[in-house]
């Protein structure tokens, strides 16, 4: 295995699609690159942005939110407020700096596994191409060492 | 003149007990400074004044008084907060009587002082001027040169939704400044924009006073103070006190009515009014809400439309 950087980056799948379609993905072996961390909510409507800040600022590179296509929520609406908070969300971090792209989203639904598939091979191009996160993300100096320190530390010793 | 008016409605307010309470703004102790006044007593009304130090959002205080019925007085900015804060349940039916007055915008007393050398131990306004006077010197400032970043961009002067307006409207300002602040700021590049917010928030001290004084802050428990989920650290890593004035921000989307209490609370003058300007812009852009002008719309993040633009959605 080469030391090439890899970004860390954590997918939001609601229930009912896009978590089926990322299940849809794995069980017709359709591969997408293994970057990303899932976390199963009932809706994207039930996101709240703070999940989104909180994951930047634990140092994951890159947010990927993925919920049902428009007017196919389980709870009717969901998806709609979630999109609103969305867009909002997502101007507003880009208006602060932090970098375009880090935060993406998109409509996956459970019969797209190619579609999943498509949208993490496009998340994680998008991402390499910043870079790993540094803003807003919680300095090690204060709590703890982060892995990647320990490491460059050992091989200095 | 609006101090009589002002003076003059809540006595006959009070006096008639149309109102148990009435807030308004009163002398300060120091030059440049105003206080919330807080008048039960018909007879003490000759406590409120009006001039253009009246910079405080009144509204922040109705919180406080829930079981009385209360008059207030309002700028534009306050009068949209208010309506705000009724769509959201705030308040009982008839609960409020609002005195609008039309607003001449506010001065920034941390300019003034800036304009000049020393401590000022007097000023005194008279038409579009202000007179200071300190040790060893005395100028008259003109009065627009100091206004607060947000009252330029204030598009809504004349109170709205007001149960009576004192004084004659004013005439609002022209549309380009409108949101100007967010406008520079759009203009930078993202690392300008991210070293700004890094070097502003920096000096925060976490005092929460620009949470204390937006009257759209009135959560029992802020996310800050939750300790389950925690969601931020105490201690001031720049990290989370980023994370703050984020969220802080955020959580005005499509409620924020542009008064800029936050950034005068502020101690250590750190710039936020740029940030809820930018949301406020957004929501109009993208949602065609503003803060406070229908009293029936149902704020921006509580409701959709099946239109809404989707183009950053894969």
């Amino acid at each position: 295995m080469t030391d090439q950087w890899e970004p860390k980056i954590l997918a939001f799948l609601c229930n009912w699609c896009s978590y089926a379609g990322a299940d849809l993905a794995g069980t017709a072996r359709i591969q997408y690159p293994p970057n990303i961390r899932v976390i199963r909510v009932p809706c994207s409507g039930r996101i709240n942005p703070l999940f989104i800040l909180k994951a930047l600022q634990n140092g994951i590179d890159g947010v990927l939110v993925s919920g049902c296509h428009p007017g196919d929520c389980h709870y009717i609406s969901g998806n709609y407020i979630g999109r609103r908070k969305s867009a909002t969300l997502k101007r507003f971090l880009e208006y602060l700096g932090i970098e375009e792209g880090r935060v993406q989203f998109s409509w996956v639904s459970a019969a797209e596994g190619v579609k999943f598939s498509q949208v993490v091979h496009e998340v994680v191009q998008d991402i390499k191409k910043l870079g790993p996160a540094k803003r807003l993300v919680k300095r090690s100096l204060e709590f703890g060492v982060r892995s990647s320190e320990i490491k460059n530390r050992d091989s200095e010793l | 003149m609006i101090q009589e008016k002002i003076r003059e409605k809540a006595r006959e307010l009070l006096s008639n007990k149309t109102v148990d309470l009435i807030i308004g703004f009163g002398e300060g102790s120091l030059p440049l400074r105003t206080t919330p006044r807080f008048i039960r007593d018909p007879e003490k009304v000759n406590r409120l004044i009006w001039n253009s130090f009246c910079e405080n959002n009144l509204a922040t205080y109705l919180h406080k008084f829930s079981k009385l019925k209360v008059g207030i007085v309002v700028k534009g900015c306050d009068a949209r907060s208010i309506t705000a804060l009724s769509l959201e349940k705030r308040f009982k039916p008839d609960q409020l009587f609002l005195m609008g007055v039309p607003c001449q915008r506010m001065v920034d007393r941390r300019k003034v002082g800036r304009a000049v050398k020393g401590e000022i131990l007097q000023a005194r306004e008279e038409n579009d001027l202000i007179h200071v006077k300190g040790d060893g010197f005395e100028i008259a400032l003109e009065r627009e040169d100091f206004l607060y970043p947000s009252c330029q961009a204030c598009m809504h002067r004349n109170p709205i939704h007001v149960n009576v307006t004192l004084g004659d409207p004013v005439e609002e300002s022209p549309l380009i400044e409108s949101y100007h602040e967010a406008k520079r700021f759009e203009q930078m590049s993202p690392e300008e924009r991210w070293n700004f917010f890094e070097r502003e928030t920096s000096r925060c001290i976490r005092c929460y006073a620009c949470r204390e004084a937006c009257p759209m802050c009135y959560c029992t428990e802020c996310f800050v103070d939750s300790s389950n989920p925690k969601w931020i650290e105490k201690g001031l890593s720049p990290s989370d006190i980023q994370f703050y004035h984020i969220v802080r921000a955020y959580h005005q989307t499509g409620r924020c009515s542009g008064c800029g209490a936050c950034e005068r609370a502020c101690p250590m003058e750190i710039r936020l009014t740029y940030l809820t300007q930018k949301l406020n812009r957004d929501v109009k852009e993208l949602f065609n809400y503003e803060t406070g002008i229908e009293p029936d719309i149902p704020p921006p993040l509580s409701t959709y439309e099946i239109e809404d633009k989707q183009d950053f959605i894969k």
